[in-house]
């Protein structure tokens, strides 16, 4: 069989391409922001549902997110982001009272000075303050706020508008997964569900999936070595079960299903958003023409995905590797044969 | 609610799908508010006048939903014209005694009743929370009352609610609560829009509300508005209270409380309650209309179910065996003479009051005071290790070596270690299957208090000492099963529920229980729970395969309704309001109540029904009096008994305010209950001096992923990991004129304590204008203390303890202090800086703040 | 297993041969991947239950294997809660499983400083005689004019609202008998 001219970028199915031929339909995640509470249910359920260690006790003061990033230790991230912005069809928050100006952008850049601890690698570095009073700003950011400390930066003019964007972030399992493609020990595959999983009885903790996540989704846990990740709860998608974070979200910000489906739901809901005066609403990681090839795991935004901490404009980091291949192909597969033929015959 | 509870906010979030628009009302911006259309900021502690302005708003315009108000509720009814109203009192009602601080209600009562048996001594009612006992049944009211349907006579309660809530304006609004006008309007006009025939609006509010001295006049403002606009009994209405624990709404229909026995029959008292007759005649109010005149079988069959065969009509049912009460012996109570060395033994049961009740240095100073004390609970919590890690011990106020309590630590069962039924905030009763042994020495309460209880009756077998009798002629043979001896759960619900004496048939229903001693029942209000022998509160009917209101799944209070006051959902002649809202009703053919919930009302009665004069009990209630427990039928927009601290709700400053009371010349509430004992401190307020001491407001409440007092949540790492340290939320304006920063140290200390915390600096907090001041209002979490993964210093411990007068529940949501930068000194500095503040603050063990506001009184209108 | 059965186990024989040439799929998967499933599928029962934190009453499924939890979750068919959770419900499992959870009685005695070992019947037994002694002590059986009390003022408890109906029902009977009345809850608090 030859591999699909899209198996390394472009729109496709991944799962009958990663030879499963009697695939189910590929299944994945809708993660509606717009009624996320920021509860942080589906990142206990994950826990308790995958063993997931702990991952710090610090206060990051990033709002209300203690877990920072997502890592080997956090299979699912809820970010909150505090804006001085308008929140669409809200009424102002703050109209009418006695306020100065935002502080939103001078504690989110403090608290990207604080690391955490998580037991991983790289797990969550100190952030860039810059880039974090970016995000808690939106897109009118001014530059860094001033080296007052929070609290003195306010302008006369107050601040009647506010809103707290709360995402529950998640591995993407990206049509097109680098990190699969860069496994050298199979470890990372591709389900009958066009999900990606890391398998831990394989993983050898060499790491090369790291740098080729253009997410920065994949972590390694210290003292085991291995990578680990959302599985999208393979073990329960194939018993006929929810994954446990979408079985717990309250608001059902968190939507399992088939991915077509979800699809669907997902233009209908923006619609409806648009309609009801909510003209930030957009879909995030839906299209199968993006650079990942349309993620398995997608969002519905309410701002640029910059602000969530979401790449604009992610491609799939192997995306070249189809040239090589042309070039490698036969050798790997002279070599392979050779392996085999030494096998048989050291055993004969 | 998506703070406190994700999981019933999903139900809001259906509704907003539905086009419906979320209002949140909260002293900070929290999860609610990021999901709510509009976010009104306001100051802690000033509800009451936001909710009064919605009623004036509301009758100014004569926006109420006129057929269902002069139907359902009294507001034609005509009030004695002895009564003086707060706005002519300068914020006291007429009857007020102030040698005691309680009222006197005979002039609140309706025209020609003064005498009529309805008033209550406020005093002896305050002193035993007697507001409690209304949750399962509303206040007598004797005889027929006089009615003005055309609302015009200037002494019937629509009149008087208009002229009390007059200045209630939205200037006025916006000068006690900070709420701008323009936000207000908002409010009030969205409320009012969603009512009549065709529409609802709900009111959820959380128990933080009943954390006030003010609380329960905060729940009568939104039950009056809500009745004004139709919304009660209705569907998309009514009054939703979240309440905060798993079985707290079962902690009082069945209590552990001093004042109330199950069914919220109250505590023999020893002056009122001589005897059998009259504990039963002081709930069943003979004469009377409405529910009342099956309580003496209620009372009788409780104590059937208490004494057994000892118990029986020729000896009262034991009833002399019944402890009485002399006043208050509330949990306040008790700690403060813990101090004073009057109580030699404490049980703590799952709950952790060094970190969870108010003012938790007396908590703990109170513990360390005792001969010995129980704890039971899974984790080792702050109450049990107070005598070695509490703060009192970096500070020398406890030394180990010095202080006497015995503590036992025993270790409980979890919820899958045990079966038995919860109560949730529905009044739905779940049962829960047991999936595991306990652990180790890990018990139940019900293994615990059985054995203990058979102990106790093995030790005193043979005694002939009377005040034995009770214990030793108890009924206490429940059977007992598996490894452990754990006494069947199944068997207690079944007393519970009630059966007949001579067959051991359960009881179908409250309204076969007898008072002759045929009937055994241990919760009147929980009776048919185990009707026909089958566990109703084991029922787990998936909701895909009944209708919405899902009748099905576990058991109700009363008799499984749903929505109390159903009735109302119907119009006068029993026809739904309209289709769209249509829930119970009138089925003409049949000659019945029907629809999608349990009718609460008699099943045969018709609409058409009207009792003879003079007819008493439920007999006396009209086919269109949709409030049965009342004792007029109908729901209250004025009190006229029933609530100690007034007929009609009245804004009072918290017990600490920076501010003096824009409406009245009473700066506070009147009657509130206050502990004037040395441990105990209330920081001033004006027209006090010094009240500058203590400039800023704070008020506490839940993170989603913390639990009460942390013991099931701080000890649970993928929770502790989610908010792992004590923080102080403020706003960049405060931050600035405080010299905060984010993420540094803070420290504050109002007159009983200092603590400290991380700083949050955030756009969620924001100051007020209030009175054309600025007022800067700090939020904290309460979940923190020494003990479990993650700790800190505990929220409460700021607080001082002045309580509600109708249920006793302390002001634990709002209080005054002052914030500085860095972190609280430790050791011997710590109470030296308290005592510096309380010097600066006046503050001394011999003074107490006025009760009533002298008339002199600086800012006196 | 013969050498054949092995060869065609083996993930690249089955990559060059299978359906998958690229090895990112079928070929590629563990054998422990392809025999995983749901724990909830092999448990030896599942308990029908309910959250013990708030009061919204989720339904929770409890399930069990080999005597010990492995999973709680949502009921889906709870009209309240259609399977959903919030983190502490979602938590449930790590609560009840908690290594931190005391599982033995300890005991404080007077002017100790540490805790000791106690056997749980004879901390019953003493709890037991404390009791008695404290309402020896307190017992008060008339007011000033006579009228009865039959009461001891000196045993105080505070229970929390995650107690169940039957255990309050018999803490509250058992105290009123033994004429303790200052019982009270988180109910008010």
């Amino acid at each position: 069989m030859t591999p699909d001219p899209n198996s390394l970028y472009g729109p496709l199915d991944p799962a009958p391409e990663a030879g499963w031929s009697q695939a189910p339909p590929r299944m994945g995640f809708f993660t509606d922001t717009s009624v996320c509470i920021g509860c942080k249910a589906c990142e206990v359920a994950c826990k308790e549902w995958n063993d997931v260690p702990t991952s710090g006790l610090d206060l990051l003061g990033m709002s209300y997110d203690n877990t920072g990033a997502l890592t080997a230790n956090s299979w699912r991230h809820v970010a909150f982001v505090e804006q001085p912005r308008p929140a669409g069809h809200r009424t102002p928050p703050f109209a009418g009272n006695p306020t100065d100006g935002s502080v939103s952008p001078a504690s989110a850049a403090v608290a990207a000075g604080t690391g955490n601890p998580t037991g991983t690698d790289p797990g969550v570095p100190p952030g860039d303050p810059d880039a974090a009073a970016r995000m808690a700003a939106g897109p009118e950011f001014l530059g860094m706020p001033g080296s007052q400390p929070p609290g003195r930066t306010g302008t006369a003019d107050g601040r009647s508008d506010f809103r707290w964007l709360m995402m529950s972030d998640v591995c993407k399992h990206c049509t097109h997964a680098a990190c699969l493609d860069v496994c050298p020990t199979g470890a990372l595959f591709r389900t009958e569900f066009g999900t990606v999983v890391v398998q831990e009885d394989i993983c050898n903790g060499c790491g090369y999936c790291i740098p080729a996540c253009p997410y920065g989704v994949i972590d390694q846990r210290k003292g085991d070595g291995r990578a680990w990740k959302c599985t999208l709860c393979y073990d329960r998608i194939g018993a006929g079960k929810t994954p446990a974070c979408a079985q717990a979200c309250p608001t059902e910000s968190i939507q399992y299903g088939p991915l077509e489906e979800l699809r669907e739901r997902a233009a209908a809901r923006v619609a409806t958003l648009h309609e009801r005066g909510v003209p930030e609403a957009r879909l995030y990681g839906h299209d199968p023409d993006d650079g990942v090839g349309g993620d398995g795991a997608f969002f519905l935004l309410l701002d640029e995905p910059e602000v969530y901490g979401l790449p604009p404009d992610p491609v799939v980091t192997t995306r070249d590797l189809p040239k090589m291949w042309k070039r490698a192909g036969l050798a790997a597969l002279a070599m392979a044969a050779a392996a085999v033929a030494a096998f048989v015959g050291g055993s004969s | 609610m998506a703070e406190a509870h994700p999981v019933g906010f999903q139900w809001v979030m259906e509704a907003k799908r539905r086009g419906a628009k979320v209002f949140h009302v909260d002293p900070r911006f929290t999860r609610t508010s990021a999901l709510a259309d509009t976010y009104l900021p306001i100051r802690a502690g000033t509800d009451i006048a936001l909710l009064g302005g919605v009623v004036r708003y509301i009758l100014e315009n004569e926006l109420d939903f006129r057929e269902y108000v002069l139907a359902y509720t009294n507001a034609a009814t005509i009030v004695s014209d002895q009564f003086v109203d707060t706005e002519d009192g300068d914020g006291i009602f007429s009857g007020f005694k102030p040698e005691t601080g309680t009222y006197d209600q005979t002039s609140w009562q309706y025209a020609g009743q003064e005498n009529g048996g309805g008033a209550e001594d406020t005093e002896e009612a305050r002193e035993t929370a007697a507001g409690l006992r209304h949750e399962s049944h509303g206040s007598p009211i004797p005889g027929v009352v006089r009615r003005d349907e055309t609302l015009q006579h200037p002494n019937c309660v629509y009149q008087i609610l208009k002229r009390h809530y007059a200045r209630y304006t939205p200037e006025m609004v916006e000068r006690v609560c900070g709420i701008p006008q323009e936000k207000f309007l908002e409010l009030a006009r969205a409320w009012t829009e969603n009512s009549g025939r065709e529409r609802t609006g709900v009111l959820i509010y959380s128990v933080g509300w009943t954390q006030h001295s003010v609380g329960v006049q905060y729940i009568r403002t939104g039950a009056i508005i809500q009745s004004l606009l139709g919304n009660i009994g209705r569907p998309g209405g009514g009054v939703l209270a979240l309440r905060g624990h798993a079985s707290i709404q079962g902690s009082t229909d069945i209590p552990t409380l001093f004042n109330l026995l199950p069914g919220y029959l109250p505590m023999p008292h020893h002056a009122t309650h001589p005897t059998f007759d009259a504990w039963a005649s002081s709930i069943r109010h003979p004469g009377q209309k409405g529910y009342w005149g099956h309580a003496r079988a209620y009372c009788a069959s409780l104590l059937k179910a208490y004494w057994g065969d000892k118990a029986t009509p020729e000896n009262d049912f034991c009833y002399g065996y019944m402890p009485r009460l002399t006043g208050d012996h509330g949990t306040y109570q008790q700690v403060l003479n813990m101090i004073d060395g009057k109580v030699k033994g404490y049980f703590l049961l799952g709950q952790n009051p060094a970190v969870g009740s108010a003012h938790g240095r007396a908590q703990r100073l109170g513990m360390a005071n005792l001969d010995w004390l129980v704890v039971r609970d899974l984790f080792m919590i702050e109450s049990a290790t107070f005598w070695k890690n509490a703060p009192e011990v970096a500070t020398g106020e406890i030394v180990p070596e010095q202080c006497r309590t015995e503590v036992f630590f025993l270790p409980a069962a979890s919820h899958v270690e045990k079966e038995g039924t919860f109560t949730q905030t529905q009044r739905l009763l779940q049962w829960r299957e047991k999936a595991v042994e306990p652990p180790g020495d890990c018990r139940s309460e019900l293994w615990f208090f059985y054995h203990l209880g058979r102990k106790l009756r093995e030790k005193l077998a043979g005694s002939d000492k009377p005040r034995d009798r009770a214990l030793l002629d108890l009924a206490w043979d429940y059977p007992t099963e598996g490894p452990l001896a754990e006494p069947s759960a199944e068997a207690v619900l079944r007393e519970i529920n009630g059966f007949e004496v001579a067959t051991g048939r359960p009881l179908g229903g409250f309204t076969e229980a007898r008072d002759d001693g045929s009937t055994a029942m241990g919760c009147w209000i929980y009776s048919g729970v185990y009707a026909d022998g089958v566990n109703q509160a084991a029922r787990r009917k998936p909701r895909h395969e009944q209708n919405w209101v899902a009748g099905e799944w576990g058991w109700a209070w009363p008799a499984n309704r749903r929505t109390l006051y159903n009735r109302a959902s119907a119009d006068r002649e029993g026809r739904p309001w309209s289709e769209r809202k249509k829930y119970v009703w009138w089925d003409e053919e049949k000659g019945e109540w029907t629809g999608y919930d349990v009718p609460d009302f008699e099943k045969t009665k018709p609409p058409s029904y009207r009792p003879a004069p003079g007819t008493s009990g439920p007999e006396g209630i009209a086919g269109d009096d949709a409030f049965v427990m009342q004792g007029d039928g109908k729901a209250w927009l004025y009190a006229p008994t029933g609530v100690v601290d007034g007929p009609m709700p009245t804004h009072y400053e918290p017990a600490e305010s920076p501010l003096r009371n824009p409406l009245y010349r009473q700066q506070a509430n009147p009657t509130r209950k206050v502990y004037p004992h040395p441990v105990n401190s209330v920081n001033p307020s004006p027209p006090e001096e010094h009240s500058q001491v203590f400039p800023y407001v704070f008020t506490v409440s839940r993170l989603t992923e913390h639990h009460t007092a942390g013991g099931m949540s701080r000890t649970v790492p993928p929770l502790a990991e989610l908010q792992p340290e004590m923080f102080v939320e403020v706003s960049p304006e405060l931050a600035a004129e405080a010299g905060l920063t984010h993420l540094g140290w803070a420290h504050l200390v109002s007159g009983r304590a200092v603590i400290e915390a991380k700083v949050l600096v955030t756009d969620r907090l924001t100051p007020l204008r209030v009175e054309d001041r600025i007022i800067h209002q700090v939020w904290l979490p309460y979940h923190f203390g020494f003990e479990g993964l993650v700790t800190g210093d505990s929220a409460n411990d700021l607080f001082g303890i002045t309580l509600d007068p109708n249920v006793l529940i302390q002001e634990s949501k709002v209080g005054t202090c002052d914030v500085r930068p860095g972190r609280r000194p430790t050791g011997a500095a710590l109470r030296e800086l308290v005592e510096d503040y309380r010097r600066r603050a006046g503050i001394t063990p011999e003074r107490h703040a006025p009760v009533v506001t002298p008339a002199d009184g600086e800012g006196a209108r | 297993m013969g050498i054949r059965t092995f060869i065609e186990g083996w993930p690249v024989y089955r990559q060059l041969t299978g359906t998958d040439p690229l090895g990112r799929g079928a070929a590629a998967q563990s054998e422990r991947s392809a025999e995983l499933t749901a724990r909830t599928e092999t448990a030896d029962r599942v308990a029908r239950s309910v959250c013990p934190y708030c009061a919204v009453g989720c339904g929770q499924r409890v399930y069990v294997q080999d005597g010990r939890v492995t999973q709680i979750e949502g009921d889906w068919d709870s009209p309240i809660s259609r399977g959903r959770l919030c983190p502490k419900g979602a938590a449930s499992k790590s609560l009840v499983t908690s290594p931190l959870r005391q599982t033995k009685v300890r005991y404080r005695r007077p002017y100790g400083t540490e805790w000791e070992d106690l056997d749980l019947d004879v901390a019953l037994d003493m709890i037991a005689d404390r009791v008695l002694a404290a309402r020896e002590q307190t017992w008060e059986d008339v007011d000033d004019e006579g009228r009865p009390l039959n009461r001891t003022l000196g045993i105080s408890s505070l229970g929390g609202a995650t107690l169940d109906n039957e255990e309050n029902y018999l803490i509250k009977k058992l105290f009123t008998a033994m004429g303790a009345l200052q019982i009270e809850n988180q109910a008010r608090i």
